[in-house]
């Protein structure tokens, strides 16, 4: 049965998304959109721990046998990645319902949902598929459907974002094909193992390098890492409050866990060792925690400035690869799993205030604190993880990375980690004051129905999706089990199908 | 339209034909090159040229925006559930060897369906594409 439930992740909301739009109920859509990642997540779980007692998933599609046909592969590294992602789906959607009903027009919330399962199908099978063209297939799955997900927010300024994200992502999206034709071409096969044995062959080739180049550039515009971030600001902010959640938590996470996959799994590891990306990752990381913590100083909208946090916590990630140790990537995929946990709650937040307030201005939202404590109590939570203070799951990942970064004593590393926590104490720091230490403004408020339900009160959904992820957030700073041996797990894999090629 | 007498005429003579190379495109998917994708995008153009000829509100009353949308899901769902009935009959999924006693006459079947399911979402899509875009400049 574990066999099949590779394939079954990814069947499921693939039937349900179609079967929403011609039912075309928005009640019924929430419904089968819970029913859905419920079950994903709970699939994803089984085959997470499966693997990581030790078994192995083949499974090939349509029963062709794996360089011909299309095969899942199915290891300690994206059965975690895996996990993470419906993880964040199950419980974005558990906090959807309301905000979806306020935010989205009611004729479309059928096909906000379909979209909604479509994007995670498409994350989904990225972590899933051991072929790498059918993984550039998934990605523009993923990629399409946020495309109209982001367009769907209320601002009109979503469109331009959403545009703006199509054109930069579909750039990136042609990188990586023409990366993978190339790949192609130098060795007639497209499945990811089978590359790796066939790469050492044709290493010195001018084409392997562009290929490399191009599919290294490709995904990391997918995944926002530092000079091709320009997209990543406007699609979170202006999209609605659950694309922000679900996109912040997982979209990026993915493209990286692509990066991953491509850099130490499809090329060799020594090819990486011997070109000039390991250096440039670093300079490119640290960049990006100074510049994405500066800049996420300088903002005033609680979603915005989560935005700029996010390429600086992406900054670390990518530190963590370039580090190009057992621990550095063992600290980045922690960060994955940890900075999504963080990133979603945050971005509830935001879409609570939305919900309530109908606006994420610091101005409107000053000296709130402590009329919403519920909210507010898990900003807290979120603000201190993003800081790193011990006891949440910040500390763990930035704990990490700081000692593998020093194992390598990489001096830079290390300050640009220490500047980086200290902004973010700052920025931080900036949103608590506002929240609890200035008097409240009321005028700022404006279209929230006065004396209404949704001002007063908070939907249980939300305070559901809220609180357990901030709990979590807690639960994982201090168990480590399941994220740091998962990581570790995943790590030795990678490393282990190295030292199998010749 | 209506003093256009050509142009209805030879659309009317046209429409037919152009229906039935797409069918035959469809169907002859599993033996020469074609398939659903290409099928899909005839069979649209066809109702794409009534809708030119004879106005947007003729076309829309032979295949209303539920219609197509419904099409447009039934092709996504006709094509992953011969994947599901390949898994439930003990295959992989979309193996296609396991839904007949014969395995090439499996291969037909499952082929024939997908395809079927693709053409059905292509066609549905391309018009629905369309009548979106037309209808907006008809408001305007």
């Amino acid at each position: 049965m574990t066999e099949h439930i590779s394939v079954l992740l990814i069947i499921i909301p693939l039937l349900a998304a179609p079967l929403m739009v011609i039912i075309n109920s928005p009640k019924f859509s929430w419904l089968v959109s819970l029913g859905v990642t419920l079950v994903c997540t709970y699939l994803a779980y089984i085959l997470m721990t499966d693997i990581q007692r030790g078994s192995e998933v083949h499974y090939a599609m349509g029963g062709w046998a794996p360089p011909w046909g299309i095969a899942y592969l199915i290891d300690p590294l994206n059965g975690l990645v895996t996990f993470i992602v419906s993880l964040i789906a199950l419980s974005t959607i558990i906090f959807a319902r309301k905000s979806v009903e306020r935010e989205i027009d009611s004729h479309v919330i059928p096909l906000f949902y379909a979209a909604f399962l479509l994007c995670f199908l498409g994350l989904v099978g990225i972590c899933l598929t051991g072929d790498i063209f059918n993984m550039f297939v998934f990605l523009e799955i993923s990629s399409l459907s946020s495309y109209a997900l982001i367009g769907m927010g209320k601002n009109r300024r979503a469109l331009t974002a959403s545009f703006h994200y199509l054109i930069l992502g579909t750039l990136g999206a042609t990188f990586f094909l023409l990366g993978i034709g190339m790949l192609l071409a130098a060795t007639g096969t497209l499945n990811m193992q089978d590359l790796s044995m066939l790469l050492p062959a044709v290493e010195n080739r001018p084409l392997l390098h562009t290929a490399f180049a191009l599919i290294v550039v490709g995904l990391a515009l997918k995944a926002a890492v530092f000079p091709l971030h320009l997209w990543l600001p406007n699609a979170y902010t202006y999209a609605p409050s659950t694309v922000s959640i679900f996109l912040s938590a997982t979209s990026t996470k993915v493209a990286l866990y692509a990066l991953i996959r491509c850099l130490y799994d499809v090329f060799s590891f020594n090819y990486m060792l011997d070109s000039w990306l390991p250096q440039a990752l670093l300079l490119v990381g640290t960049v990006a925690v100074i510049y994405g913590s500066w800049l996420a100083i300088g903002q005033s909208e609680v979603k915005k400035m989560l935005a700029y946090s996010s390429v600086a916590q992406i900054g670390y990630i990518v530190i963590g690869i370039g580090l190009l140790s057992d621990a550095g990537l063992r600290a980045s995929l922690v960060h994955i799993f940890n900075h999504a946990l963080m990133k979603g709650m945050l971005f509830m937040v935001a879409g609570i205030l939305v919900y309530r307030l109908n606006s994420t201005r610091y101005q409107s939202i000053s000296g709130m604190g402590k009329r919403m404590p519920i909210t507010f109590g898990a900003l807290i939570i979120g603000a201190l993880s993003l800081i790193g203070v011990p006891g949440t799951v910040g500390f763990i990942s930035k704990w990490n990375l700081a000692q593998a970064a020093l194992a390598q004593q990489q001096w830079i590393v290390v300050v640009a980690l220490l500047v980086g926590s200290l902004m973010a104490v700052i920025y931080c720091w900036k949103l608590i004051e506002i929240l609890y230490f200035q008097p409240a403004t009321k005028s700022r408020i404006s279209k929230v129905e006065q004396g209404g339900d949704s001002v007063a009160r908070m939907p249980v959904g939300m305070i559901v999706a809220l609180w357990s992820m901030a709990l979590l957030c807690i639960y994982f700073g201090f168990n480590t089990e399941l994220t740091l041996q998962g990581a570790q797990l995943a790590v030795d894999a990678l490393f282990a199908t190295r030292e199998v090629l010749p | 339209m209506r003093d256009n007498l050509i142009l209805r005429v030879i659309a009317k003579a046209l429409i037919p034909v152009i229906l039935l190379y797409a069918f035959y495109v469809q169907f002859h998917g599993d033996f020469s090159p074609g398939g659903g994708f290409q099928a899909g995008v005839i069979f649209s153009t066809a109702i794409l040229l009534y809708a030119l000829v004879f106005g947007m509100d003729k076309a829309a009353d032979v295949l209303s925006d539920r219609v197509l949308i419904a099409l447009a899901s039934g092709g996504v769902l006709l094509y992953a559930g011969v994947g599901v009935a390949s898994l439930l009959l003990g295959g992989n999924y979309l193996d296609y060897n396991v839904l007949a006693d014969d395995p090439v006459a499996g291969q037909h079947i499952g082929i024939i369906l997908i395809e079927l399911g693709v053409g059905m979402t292509v066609a549905s899509t391309m018009l629905l594409i369309f009548f979106t875009f037309a209808r907006r400049m008809v408001i305007r």
